[in-house]
Parts: C-alpha cells; sequence; structure tokens
C-alpha cells in the first residue's frame, strides 16, 4: 500500500480529505502510482501530467522521504519506505516565488 | 416572476449572483472552485440549469466543470484538449515557428440548440466543440488551416476569446482570437476564412492589407441581425454589415477608441456598449473616470453613461468577456472590473449601482434571464 498526499487545490477538486491509499501492481514507481490514482481520480488527469507528453506539468514537485523525485525517472522504484508505505508519497504545487 | 443569475468569473473562484426581476436586491454565492482562475462561465440558452465554467491554474493546468441544477452542484467534466493530427506551428514572438502548445480555455459557448453540445476556445487559440456535455472534445481543425502558421500570440497570450453562433443559420460561427484576427465558417466549422478586411493596425502591423495578424478585443451581434457584427479592435471600435465581409470605424467621438468588451442592447439592435480605456499601456479609465459609452446608432455617436459609477480616482479595467445584457424588458446590462466590483444597470445604462464591490479580479461576467 502506498500513500499519497495531495495539494489542497486537487483534494477539493478529487473531493477527498487526507490521505490515498493506492494498491500499485508490479513496481511501485512514480508512473504506477499516478496511473493508479488516475484511475481512482479520473478527475486528476491532466492536472499533474499533461494528458499527452504524460509529462510532470511544470509547477508540480513529487517528494518522498525529503528527496525531490521531481526529475527522476517515472520508471525508477520508489525508495522502499515509500513502496511499504511507512513514508508518503507527496505531490506538491511548487513554490510560486514572488 | 423573471429574475437574473450572473455568472461572475474571477482570478481566484467563481461567484453566482442572482436577484429577481428588480434586479435591486442581490444574494451572492461563491466562491466556487476557490483559488482557481475561472476564465468564463456560461449557460445553455436551451436548459439553463446546465452551466459550464473553465477551472485553470498554473499549477495543476484546466478543469472543464458542469452543473446540471443552475450552478449548486458541480462535476469535472472531460479536460484532454489535445490538438488534431500534426501540432503545428504559429509564428513566435521572435519571427520563429513555435509549435502549438494547450495552456487554457478562454470561454465556452453553448450550443443554442443542444444543452450537451458545446464549444470552447483555447489558447493557443483553437476551437474545440464537445457533444456529449463536455466530456470528450474534439478540435475543428479547419480553423488553424485559416493561415495558423502565421498568427502571433500578442502579450496577453494567442486567446480565441469570442464564439458567436448565428441563430438563424447552425453552420455559420464567428470566432475571434487574440492577436489573430476574426475568422468565419459558413459550414459548420469545416473550413474557415479570415475576416478582417477593413481594419487598420498601423501601430501593430505594418501591411494595411494583412489578412491575420489583427488584435481583435470583442466582437458582438444582436441575435435579431447576425449579419451585423460591432467589433472592439486594440484600438478602434467598428461595425460590419455584411458578415464580416468588411469593417467601417464607428469610433466616432469616444474619448478613446481603446477599450475590450462590447455588447449590444438586448432590445435595441443599434444600440451598443463600450467601456472606453485610456491606452493599451494605460489600462484604466480616462481622468480615472469609470464610465460605459452608449450608442443608439450603431455608432459614431456616443454619450457617456457615469450615474452611479466612481467619478474620481477610478484606475480599473473591465475585460473583454466581462460585459453582459440581460433579456429583461427593460434591459440590464453588467460588468466587471478588474478591481473587484460588479456594476448593474437595470435601465440600459441610464444608471448603474454596485452589486458587490470586493470580488477578486473579473474575469467574465455572463447573465442569465429565468423564467
Amino acid at each position: 500500500m502506498i500513500r499519497v498526499v495531495l495539494p489542497t487545490n486537487l483534494k477539493v477538486l478529487a473531493r477527498l480529505e487526507g490521505e490515498v491509499e493506492l494498491e500499485v501492481e508490479g513496481a511501485a514507481t512514480q508512473r504506477a502510482v499516478l496511473d493508479a490514482l488516475e484511475a481512482r481520480y479520473p478527475m486528476l488527469a491532466g492536472t499533474i501530467r499533461d494528458h499527452v507528453t504524460r509529462k510532470r506539468r511544470p509547477f508540480i514537485r513529487f517528494f518522498a522521504c525529503e528527496e525531490d523525485l521531481s526529475n527522476e525517472s517515472p520508471d525508477t522504484p520508489l525508495p522502499e519506505a515509500v513502496a511499504s508505505g511507512r513514508e508518503p508519497y507527496l505531490i506538491v504545487g511548487a513554490m510560486a516565488g514572488g | 416572476m423573471s429574475s437574473v443569475r450572473l455568472l461572475v468569473g474571477t482570478k481566484k473562484g467563481a461567484f453566482i449572483l442572482t436577484s429577481d426581476g428588480k434586479r435591486e436586491n442581490w444574494k451572492v454565492d461563491g466562491p466556487l472552485f476557490a483559488g482557481w482562475e475561472i476564465y468564463h462561465m456560461k449557460g445553455s440558452a436551451a436548459d439553463p440549469n446546465r452551466i459550464y465554467a473553465s477551472q485553470s491554474s498554473g499549477w495543476f493546468g484546466q478543469v472543464i466543470q458542469r452543473s446540471n441544477d443552475g450552478g449548486k452542484t458541480w462535476e469535472p467534466v472531460g479536460n484532454k484538449f489535445a490538438y488534431e493530427g500534426e501540432v503545428g506551428t504559429h509564428l513566435w514572438y521572435d519571427g520563429t515557428q513555435h509549435p502549438w502548445e494547450f495552456k487554457r480555455i478562454w470561454h465556452l459557448e453553448p450550443s443554442l440548440g443542444d444543452p450537451d453540445t458545446v464549444y470552447a476556445g483555447a489558447e493557443d487559440a483553437a476551437l474545440f466543440r464537445s457533444k456529449d456535455g463536455g466530456q470528450n472534445w474534439e478540435e475543428l481543425p479547419g480553423l488553424r488551416a485559416a493561415k495558423g502558421h502565421l498568427w502571433q500570440p500578442g502579450a496577453g497570450g494567442m486567446g480565441l476569446h469570442t464564439i458567436l453562433l448565428d441563430p438563424s443559420d447552425s453552420d455559420r460561427i464567428y470566432i475571434a482570437i487574440s492577436a489573430a484576427g476574426a475568422f468565419r465558417t459558413d459550414d459548420g466549422g469545416k473550413t474557415w476564412v479570415p475576416i478582417n478586411q477593413g481594419l487598420k493596425s498601423p501601430f501593430e502591423i505594418p501591411d494595411p492589407d494583412a489578412e491575420v495578424g489583427h488584435c481583435v478585443h470583442r466582437i458582438a451581434m444582436h441575435p435579431s441581425r447576425p449579419d451585423v457584427l460591432f467589433m472592439q479592435k486594440h484600438w478602434d471600435v467598428l461595425r460590419s454589415d455584411n458578415a464580416g465581409g468588411m469593417w467601417n470605424e464607428v469610433s466616432g467621438d469616444l474619448p478613446t477608441d481603446f477599450g475590450f468588451p462590447i455588447d449590444v442592447h438586448a432590445h435595441e439592435p443599434e444600440t451598443i456598449y463600450v467601456v472606453p480605456i485610456k491606452s493599451d499601456s494605460e489600462h484604466y479609465p480616462p481622468e480615472g473616470k469609470l464610465r460605459v459609452y452608449r450608442s443608439k446608432s450603431g455608432g459614431n455617436e456616443w454619450e457617456p453613461l457615469a450615474k452611479g459609477l466612481p467619478q474620481s480616482d477610478c484606475y480599473v479595467n473591465v475585460l473583454r468577456d466581462a460585459m453582459a445584457v440581460d433579456n429583461l424588458d427593460s434591459c440590464g446590462v453588467y460588468f466587471g472590473t478588474t478591481g473587484g466590483q460588479v456594476y448593474g444597470s437595470s435601465n440600459g445604462g441610464d444608471s448603474w449601482a454596485p452589486i458587490v464591490r470586493d470580488l477578486p479580479k473579473v474575469l467574465s461576467v455572463e447573465v442569465q434571464t429565468l423564467a
């Protein structure tokens, strides 16, 4: 079981509170987690990754275990602590600056 | 008794303002979709309970929301706007060619007869259509074939902001793009022609005969005369009496002919409204006085409408999609400002009153006249 934390705007859009708990088949990668997330919450498709290119939207970041995984390959296995559910996988909106 | 429902899109959410036909006391609901930019909301003429909203964010992209109960509840529908076929390129700021990239939906225009059919104007400019209530979207790619490689974004982006459906001919649609110009289809969107003859933009494009590249800010039409169009261009107010075949300037005695919105009185096809703005760099009313200008002669002769509007120290703007008219016997006129005020007039513009004063920056205003 993988725990996913969403930014507030996307929690409102998906009408959920708290964390999302996902079962991922096969290797626990960022791509597999995001595929499972979008399958359960179709309204999130296009808000985290581009519909066509499947790339991360520019102002979205992926964090886990105090590391920024945003620019890692989407097919790299997630840290064991995330794959086992001890640590959450964080989807966050990038800093706005200003 | 009749009532009206204003659909107000802002920089940080949507608001719904309702009143009975007197339009004196208003109920304010919102913010809906708090924190998101709501570029536009519009209800279906065929089913006023069906409303579409364009919700977007620099972080999370585009969402389309749909209501089936007049805005009480909403559900996200399809948000996949994929350009048809080879994506192609358009002119970029530096003169090179640049691939089309979807950014957001600026304007939603429900079909006049079918609540499930709705058109969407995109940035980068393209026209999309859904026939299933917004679940699935398809591009009408013939539009970009109308010299799309020569279209170039202005400072505000290359957005398709105006969609006018001809009530007498379902195959005829007018659209306008910043900063490509106006276009018309007579075959339901398969093929398009630029309709920019007569526009003069010497400070923006050197070629006086340029077919595309004009910075059209808004087009308006009265449903009883769909061949007569009114345009607020970057500079100049114009009209066409032949479906866009030729445009003639009707700025007349306006204090400045720069502005964004233009609209037509519900019952008087020659009565039109604009909000003059000082200049292309000073986006606020001349002299700090917020005045709507009305022409009852289809242009050229204009009168200021200032009663009830701030006449000192006012430096707001009124954006292109932020003006609307209702259909009540005494025509209501409404507009929203970048300062968050929404003003209404229940007497065709003779006098105005603020409906709400402190919303986020208003991006769009639409009105529904309800039985």
